[in-house]
């Protein structure tokens, strides 16, 4: 056969535009081709991965290669909205912008001029969260969080407390030279596309990496082994694993004692109210117990060498032993002996002590060097640094359990017992971290009518007197209960709990719900019947118990339904945006990254981007930092603020091209400076100087180059908190012992759940329930091929991911009389959901799962009222309740963290049994909401003006 | 009848690596996009936002789940398009010439203009990797990105085929079979690359690696120099180690 005639070089695009994805929360670089159409129209021909870009390297997961559906979307929101119907139902009559803001503008300058605190402005899946927090500072309601509190603050609360940095968005593995790797939980769409490139990198060196995930997909599909752990149970299969190193002796003790506090003294005084404080100087160090000269000494003092053994007595008689001893007494413990946790997390014991030797032989018998000098804090020199390549990654689910903060903190302990952050082969920190909690803001309430709050909302409190009570001291400053008796480190919020606390008007009533990027009424919420409820209910004077709503979104989600006000935002192609290192920035560990968004086209719609709509609105209030002095809007749109807002002189929301255009980190506004981002592909990339590329929490270069980039104004001292003494802190207020004192409703779970030193405890509501009744454990996975929500309305993600079957291990299914296609009734303490059936054995025998947020509400998103994703799909957070079963105390507790708040999804226990024949439909249904976007068209042919 | 080449001078196809693969469809996703404004009519889609949305798709993962008896049950992604055979039956299938395999390079493609839609073609691959585009009714079929593979109007390094250059796990590969030197013939070599279903004849060009075996939970460790404990346990442990810091 010969060859025909055809073009193997056809013209592709007319133009590449470089900007920032967000089809998940990944934001990877992406080139987005465009092409005019028949009529002259430019359109997107084709999406690819930015190969210059820090984060993904040119690949681009299937979401991102979906992007064009989701700009093309028929759930694009118009037009603002102003509801005519009841809350719901999803009838709306369009507004004009500035009758919209008018709106708002009404409704919010008078809680400012009375009553800030009853705006309650939650944020969701928001990218922006160092502007919006600062608009809500601005307005002076202390009610303000985004989404970490349902999400994975457990995570960075952990991490940050722990060690002063986080997995994600705050550290990595060091790919290119670790010689172990574990990864724990659902991870898939955090840090998704940099995992990926990370684990091919491991299977190209032939090393070893674990999955610990009771479900063996995604990355437990190639995981060199798999440990299928039963659920909320990976903080004991830790403290197993570090059982076994110490008893093997296979930590880094010169480590230990150089960078953490284990030889700090803690008092041991049982009946004092110091006991299990560190013992202090007057001005406040920690002693140690110096080898060289046998006497105490400040921790900080030059030229000892502090013990980790024994126990002393101090000039004034106290008695003191080093952290490590404590900490070594606890988890030598035959408790923690695998044989002993074995039955409870669902892991043989040979498993666990095969892996603590594989561990022990990485770290400590694959050293790591490189040849780089460099200098530590305490001016000491190296020639060399060395490191521990084991390495570990966990994002949501260790993190989304009750005891998901102990767990998180039992997971960094191990990492410091092995020497393994932030050294070759480990942990890697990525600017502007290493941040320990000095160098963070604290929590700031109160409120006061038209005055702005003191500081930001949310951050870290080392100390029970800075919790945000009232006068009191027990009732709760903010409507989500954050930083109060029932969270006192929830430095995320609470933001499951704020729809549930203002409908029950508890600690007090609000008037305004303004909410963004959160579909609260589906599948962001707990008890999402109860929440949709909530919204709905009235008083008897028939206004809504929640009087105002005000919601910002993109598409015709399940939340916009329920707005009294919708301001619609632009798709991600459409606006600008700062992925900025004053909050979640895209740094990798070698350098210093921020990065933009901005319009590759102009929207064609009467929509705004929500930060622009938030800068007018915040003018019409007269929001001090957001008008002129002579009362007009300072900010034009939020380009302008992220060129133009300094958060402190010289430094803002983009480090790149600042001042004169040349300079970086610090320097005057620069008018060009989005132009200089645009033409270097969307991104700021500065690379971390050699000699500060490890040991960043002890490394003087870093420290130095860290004030010269503005991300902190001098050095700052980060000793790894292994023993957290302010949870020692909290444990005294509850003992009676420290003011405040706890209340008598709280004092057993702070005492029992408090542990200063990495701790596990049964999860929650696995203790509440009968286990008889609910024996099994239920939880959702994500799908690498969709994000939340957002994917169903994508024709093509929605053909990849259309249904959610209930995963049911073989085991129950044999029990129940199940096989693959049944429908089954899935029951918990709070529901009962009908659900399709597939069997499968690659999965905890235990635990059933599903996909997460795939099923739809009907009429939502521009669907058919038909589509499988409101029939067939189903949501498991009917089952899940946001309180905890009653106890019998009279109160009804929240199922989270009781240390930060974390949501507990899953420590959810179920049971299953086989539905009767009948209507192949998962239950809960719910009425049809109208849809806001546009009409639906049958049949996609993308791409066709381009070819025949 | 259409016939095919007695033999090609190349042989371009694809490495795909299941020891990498963790299923996330960015390959298929990415290929979408990419092929359905480029060779030949879009990838269609009927009742996209509907009850039974079908649409056509040149390259998908089936996800399987194994279970054998002695070891734990575990799940394997499995990439599937076109495999560029060298029988080619689709081709010899075709009643009007549209079916044809490129004597340069070995791939097998669609004239569209010459297809008829009768389906025969998808009938005879055995390895279902055709499918009949639901709103233009022509077949639609992995053509290696032939327009991306020698275009002169995107950069050198791109000229590879979309679900390639997108791959996150860089589990896909793209080279010349016929050149026993090139990266996927030495790759196939090592790893143990595997035909798709070989008994069908149709000797396949695109190769499979095979997972890597796993751990089992009940492996002794292989520690070769066990761990010297000190006497006394940790705490003798510690002393000595003190000594040396």
């Amino acid at each position: 056969m010969s060859e025909r005639n055809l073009d193997t070089s056809p013209h592709v695009s007319d133009e590449i535009r470089k900007t920032t994805c967000y089809m998940c929360a990944c934001r990877c670089g992406i080139n987005v081709h465009i092409r005019k159409d028949e009529n002259g129209k430019e359109k997107v021909r084709y999406i690819e991965g930015n190969r210059d870009h820090p984060i993904n390297k040119g690949v681009l997961c299937a979401k991102g290669s979906a992007g064009i559906m989701q700009h093309y979307s028929p759930a694009r929101l118009k037009k603002p909205l102003k509801r005519v119907g009841e809350r719901g139902e999803g009838k709306f009559q369009e507004i004009e912008w500035d009758e919209a803001l008018d709106i708002a503008t009404d409704w919010l300058s008078d809680v400012r001029k009375t009553d800030p605190k009853k705006l309650a402005f939650f944020t969701g899946r928001d990218q922006s969260q160092s502007f919006t927090g600062w608009w809500a500072q601005q307005f002076g309601t202390p009610n303000f969080a985004a989404h970490g509190g349902f999400c994975s603050v457990n995570m960075a609360a952990g991490g940050i407390y722990t060690f002063g940095g986080a997995f994600w968005e705050f550290g990595a593995p060091d790919w290119d030279n670790t010689e172990f790797f574990m990864i724990f939980g659902v991870a898939e769409d955090h840090d998704s596309n940099p995992i990926k490139i990370g684990l091919s990198k491991l299977k190209k060196r032939g090393k070893k990496i674990v999955g610990v995930n009771p479900v063996r997909t995604g990355y437990n599909a190639i995981a060199d082994e798999w440990v299928g752990i039963t659920p909320g149970t990976d903080g004991l299969f830790i403290l197993s694993l570090v059982h076994e190193l110490l008893k093997a002796g296979t930590i880094d003790l010169d480590y230990l004692i150089r960078y953490t506090n284990v030889p700090w003294l803690v008092i041991d005084n049982p009946d004092g109210k110091d006991h299990g404080l560190f013992a202090r100087d007057k001005d406040g160090n920690a002693l140690v117990f110096d080898r060289t000269s046998n006497s105490i000494k400040a921790y900080n003092a030059k030229g000892i060498k502090p013990h980790v053994k024994g126990s002393f007595t101090l000039d004034d008689d106290t008695k003191v032993c080093p952290a490590f001893e404590l900490l070594t007494g606890k988890y030598l413990s035959n408790d923690y002996a695998p044989e002993n946790i074995s039955e409870k997390t669902g892991v043989s014991a040979n498993q666990i002590k095969r892996l603590a030797q594989e561990i022990a032989e990485a770290a400590f018998k694959s050293e790591v060097v490189i040849d780089q000098p460099w200098t530590d804090m305490k001016g000491e020199k190296h020639d060399k640094m060395v490191g521990r390549p084991v390495s570990f990654h966990a994002m949501r689910g260790i993190s989304a359990h009750s005891n998901g903060f102990q767990t998180c903190r039992a997971l960094h302990m191990l990492q410091i017992l092995l020497g393994s952050i932030d050294c070759p082969g480990g942990f890697r920190f990525k600017p502007p971290y290493p941040r320990p909690i000095q160098a963070q803001p604290k929590p700031h309430g109160d409120g006061k009518p038209n005055e702005p709050l003191a500081g930001p909302h949310l951050g870290f409190l080392s100390d029970p007197s800075h919790l945000l009570l009232q006068e009191d001291n027990l009732t709760p400053q903010r409507i989500d209960r954050a930083y109060s008796w029932d969270a006192p480190m929830s430095s995320h919020g609470l933001m499951h709990m704020v729809i549930s606390n203002a409908h029950a008007q508890n600690p007090y009533p609000i008037d305004v719900l303004f909410m963004y990027m959160a579909n609260m009424s589906w599948n962001s919420s707990m008890n999402t019947a109860g929440v949709m409820k909530m919204l709905t209910d009235k008083k008897e004077n028939g206004d809504y118990v929640i009087p105002k709503l005000i919601y910002s979104d993109a598409y015709s989600s399940e939340m916009v339904a329920f707005a009294d006000l919708v301001l619609p935002d632009t798709t991600y192609l459409e606006r600008h945006d700062a992925i900025s290192l004053l909050d979640r920035p895209i740094s990798e560990p070698e350098a210093m990254c921020d990065a933009i968004r901005w319009p590759v086209f102009e929207p064609d719609r009467d929509v705004k981007g929500f930060q622009s709509a938030l800068l007018d609105l915040g003018a019409r209030l007269g929001l001090p930092a957001m008008v002129n002095d002579d009362g007009s809007q300072k900010y034009q749109d939020y380009a302008d603020y992220i060129v133009n807002h300094q958060r402190k002189p010289g430094v803002g929301p983009l480090s790149g091209w600042r001042g004169n255009g040349e300079q970086t980190g610090r320097g005057e506004p620069n008018a060009d400076q989005i132009n200089k981002y645009i033409e270097n592909g969307g991104f700021s990339e500065t690379h971390v100087p050699k000699e500060a590329l490890y040991f960043k929490h002890a490394n003087k270069a870093w420290q130095d180059f860290a004030v010269e980039m503005g991300l902190q104004d001098g050095h700052v001292e980060n000793v790894f908190q292994l023993y957290l003494e302010p949870l020692r802190k909290f444990q005294l207020c509850a003992e009676g012992k420290a003011e405040p004192v706890a209340p008598d409703t709280h004092k057993e779970r702070i005492l029992n759940c408090f542990d200063p030193l990495p701790d596990w405890y049964e999860p929650f509501e696995g203790t509440g329930i009968d286990e008889e009744k609910y024996p099994y454990h239920a939880l959702t996975q994500r799908p690498a091929a969709m994000y939340h929500s957002w994917g169903s309305q994508n024709a093509w993600l929605r053909q990849i991911h259309g249904t959610n079957p209930m995963y049911v291990p073989g085991e129950i299914c044999d029990k129940a009389g199940l096989k693959d296609g049944d429908w089954a009734y899935v029951s918990s303490h709070h529901g009962k959901i009908k659900v399709p059936v597939k069997r499968m054995d690659a999965v905890n025998s235990k635990t059933m799962w599903t996909w997460n947020a795939i099923g739809k509400r009907k009429g939502a998103w521009a669907l058919d009222e038909d589509a499988p994703e409101a029939t067939k799909g189903f949501l498991l957070n009917h089952l899940i309740h946001e309180l905890l079963p009653p106890k019998g105390d009279g109160l009804r507790w929240s199922n989270s963290d009781p240390i930060t708040g974390q949501a507990a999804w899953f420590d959810l226990r179920v049971n299953i049994e086989k539905a009767e024949a009948g209507a192949e439909v998962s239950e809960p249904q719910f009425p049809a909401q109208q849809n806001a976007g546009f009409k639906t068209t049958d049949t996609v042919t993308f791409g066709k003006e381009w070819t025949k | 009848m259409t016939t095919l080449p007695a033999s090609t001078n190349k042989k371009l196809g694809l490495v795909i690596d299941l020891d990498v693969c963790v299923g996330c469809h960015a390959c298929v996703v990415n290929c979408k996009e990419w092929n359905t404004g480029g060779y030949g009519a879009p990838l269609g889609d009927s009742d996209a936002y509907g009850s039974n949305p079908v649409g056509a798709w040149l390259n998908r993962i089936h996800t399987f789940e194994v279970t054998p008896d002695d070891v734990p049950a575990s799940i394997v992604h499995f990439p599937k398009s076109c495999l560029h055979c060298e029988d080619a039956p689709c081709v010899t299938v075709c009643p009007t010439g549209a079916s044809y395999k490129r004597t340069d390079d070995g791939i097998v493609l669609v004239e569209e203009d010459k297809c008829i839609g009768c389906g025969l073609c998808a009938w005879s691959c055995p390895y279902g990797a055709r499918e009949m585009d639901p709103v233009e009714q022509v077949m639609k079929k992995c053509t290696l990105c032939v327009d991306r593979i020698y275009n002169e109007n995107i950069p050198e390094i791109d000229r590879t085929p979309a679900c390639v250059r997108t791959c996150p796990a860089n589990a896909r590969h793209f080279g010349d079979f016929a050149d026993p030197n090139s990266d996927v013939s030495i790759m196939t070599r090592e790893r143990g690359g595997m035909d798709l279903m070989p008994e069908m004849g149709t000797k396949p060009v695109n190769q499979y690696l095979p997972p890597r075996p796993k751990t089992r939970p009940e492996a002794a460790p292989q520690i070769t120099t066990p761990e010297p404990k000190a006497e006394g346990g940790l705490l003798g442990w510690v002393d000595k180690m003190l000594e040396a810091i």
